[in-house]
């Protein structure tokens, strides 16, 4: 996988930002009032060739991928550019005709050029405005393989969204998850990984061996999951640039439910030990092990704060799933949850101040969020299963999957507002997503 | 170089990049692998009597899993929603399964355990845990030596029957006993 980006430019003669943000999307309000925005073709900057094309070819598709991400968000609605009453060369770029996009009635304007550079590799400007305002908003310069006009698009898309937004973006970054298909009674399941708008979608393991729950390392460079492997069900580790895979530990007994700590050095997973399921966290390097739950049921589904002093998991002690805090050392566990049924699964979020979780009751399963000390419950989806929730490298959005009755299972998001749910096209069905931080 | 059109000075900040990881071939230790019907059999899937030209009982051999699952009666016992406990039905099935292995001490067994889809993935994998345990423990209760049992969980990963009604939730809260060493 190329992960060979990106020489970040400032484009100097920082702009003169306008005054008093004239133009801003309130990111809590959803989607009820999308900021209206011109995305024209990037302009091509010359007419040299790379091998994923030329400049001009590369304009249409970057402004496409930005359109797309944008839009996906729900807080912004690109103008069909066949409204366009004017075009952007390279040289207008720094010099928009606002009038012409006031026309079409554009808030915001995206633009920028595209460069064939001598090695090979492209240059993207990136450049936004408000168009009533008459201003400058961001520009940035990427610098990359003509291979990674991708990558660059995103970074542009999570510049205007930034900007826009005062959050900071996620469209540079990449899902893994796992790919099922087959009879529900011998379902075959894969793990794969695609961009966080399904380009690049490839398939990591051949669906020989029965493999869940895939998560990311801070890097997105290592991923761990479950594999029963050998009828052996344990936790591995996944290396993306060579494909290793590496069982971890030797343990007698079933490991599972694994995700890395923030800075990327442990692990907290479960071990199920004649039928007590405890946490447990291992030191990567040295493979040393700590138990951190001893109580007699089910302790499960661990995942760390981002500042890596506490754990959040769900445990049965009280008589049915809930989620309890304690410290990453195992210390002061405390129940969280309190709400009706049971809740489950929980994953904290990157911003730390909200746990996503998968409430269960009345037959049907929800993704909900409360705050770290169980406050301010809100449920944000309803379906017969909707399980697995992982959140955005913003902590903005969550993603999930769906299962009904008739065993179709596919991956879903929803903005934080309980907005914008959208289904994630999958090749196969989908499940067990999970998001990777903010490429680098 | 081809001139950048924005015609400003480009200020780099800074490479960056991950590097490839080396190559080192990737092997865990080889577990051992057991072989095993690949289907359990569920309870309504009993051998088939009086569909076979011959009588039942010459088909059978003595000491294979089709006899093992006459004797017992199933290969399988069923749980309640979220329960592990074992009812009567359950015990009496694993009664004759203890009997079955006390005549064929060679046989190993290796009793898995499945939940319903209605829990959470991880949580299953527990639960499925604790229900194959439980039918361990009762089966070494019954005087299978331990060194005979072993357990694995696959939560909700493989039910009997596809279906998403509590005809088919009921079959797949199981725990099958899998043999190893059979005729």
């Amino acid at each position: 996988m190329d992960m060979r980006i990106l020489l970040t430019l400032s484009l100097l003669a920082a702009p003169a930002l306008a005054q008093n943000a004239p133009i801003r999307v309130d990111i809590n309000a959803g989607i009820a009032q999308p900021l209206p925005v011109a995305i024209p073709v990037f302009a091509p900057a010359n007419a040299a060739a790379t091998e994923a094309g030329t400049p001009a070819e590369l304009g249409a598709r970057i402004a496409g991928v930005i359109s797309a991400d944008l839009k996906s968000s729900g807080l912004f609605r690109p103008i069909d550019p066949a409204a366009f009453t004017t075009t952007v060369t390279a040289a207008s770029t720094t010099n928009p005709d606002y009038a012409a996009w006031r026309t079409v009635a554009a808030q915001a304007l995206v633009t920028g050029t595209v460069t064939a550079n001598a090695d090979g590799g492209i240059t993207l400007a990136c450049y936004a405005y408000d168009v009533f305002a008459g201003a400058e908003l961001a520009r940035q310069g990427f610098v990359t393989t003509a291979a990674g006009w991708r990558r660059a698009a995103h970074k542009c898309a999570d510049l205007v969204y930034s900007r826009l937004t005062g959050e900071s973006g996620y469209f540079d970054s990449r899902i893994v998850y796992v790919a099922e298909t087959g009879a529900r009674t011998k379902r075959i399941k894969r793990l794969a990984v695609m961009d966080q708008d399904g380009a690049s979608h490839r398939f990591l393991t051949s669906g020989q061996n029965l493999v869940l729950t895939p998560r990311f390392a801070p890097g997105s460079q290592t991923l761990t999951y479950m594999s029963f492997e050998g009828n052996r069900p344990r936790v591995w580790l996944y290396t993306l640039g060579s494909g290793k895979q590496e069982a971890l530990g030797s343990f007698a007994s079933m490991t599972f439910a694994p995700r890395f700590s923030p800075d990327g050095s442990a692990l907290v997973f479960s071990m199920a030990v004649g039928g007590n399921t405890d946490v447990y966290r291992m030191n990567i390097a040295s493979r040393a092990v700590t138990r951190l739950t001893t109580a007699p049921g089910i302790d499960t589904s661990p995942s760390f704060s981002p500042d890596g002093s506490r754990i959040v998991f769900e445990s049965d002690r009280g008589g049915a799933q809930q989620l309890y805090v304690m410290g990453a050392d195992g210390s002061g566990q405390s129940r969280i949850s309190f709400g009706e049924g049971r809740s489950a699964s929980p994953v904290w979020s990157p911003r730390g101040d909200l746990i996503a979780f998968t409430r269960m009751g009345g037959g049907r399963f929800g993704i909900g969020v409360m705050r770290p000390d169980g406050s301010g419950e809100r449920l944000l989806t309803n379906g017969y299963q909707d399980e697995g929730a992982t959140w955005s490298p913003n902590g903005r959005v969550i993603l999930f999957f769906r299962s009904s009755r008739s065993g179709k299972v596919d991956l879903y998001s929803i903005d934080l507002s309980g907005q914008n749910e959208r289904a994630i096209p999958t090749p196969l069905d989908g499940s067990d997503p999970a998001w990777s931080p903010l490429l680098p | 170089m081809v001139r950048n059109s924005v015609m400003l000075p480009l200020l780099a900040i800074a490479l960056l990049g991950l590097s490839a990881c080396g190559g080192k071939k990737p092997l865990p230790e080889a577990p051992p692998v057991e072989t095993r019907p690949e289907a359990p059999m569920a309870p309504t899937e009993a051998p088939p009597q009086g569909e076979t030209q011959t009588p039942v009982g010459t088909t059978i051999a003595p000491g294979s899993l089709a006899d093992f699952v006459a004797q017992a009666g199933s290969d399988t016992v069923l749980f309640a929603y979220d329960s592990y406990e074992l009812d009567d039905a359950a015990r009496a099935i694993l009664i004759r399964q203890a009997q079955w292995l006390a005549r064929y001490p060679g046989v190993r067994v290796t009793v898995e355990g499945h939940a319903d889809e209605r829990g959470t993935r991880e949580y299953n994998l527990a639960l499925g845990d604790r229900r194959a345990t439980s039918a361990k423990n009762f089966l070494a209760a019954q005087g299978v030596a331990t060194a005979r049992l072993a357990t694995i969980s696959y939560g909700k990963e493989r039910p009997a029957v596809d279906g998403s009604d509590e005809a088919a939730f009921a079959q797949n809260r199981r725990a099958v006993s899998a043999l190893t060493g059979a005729q």
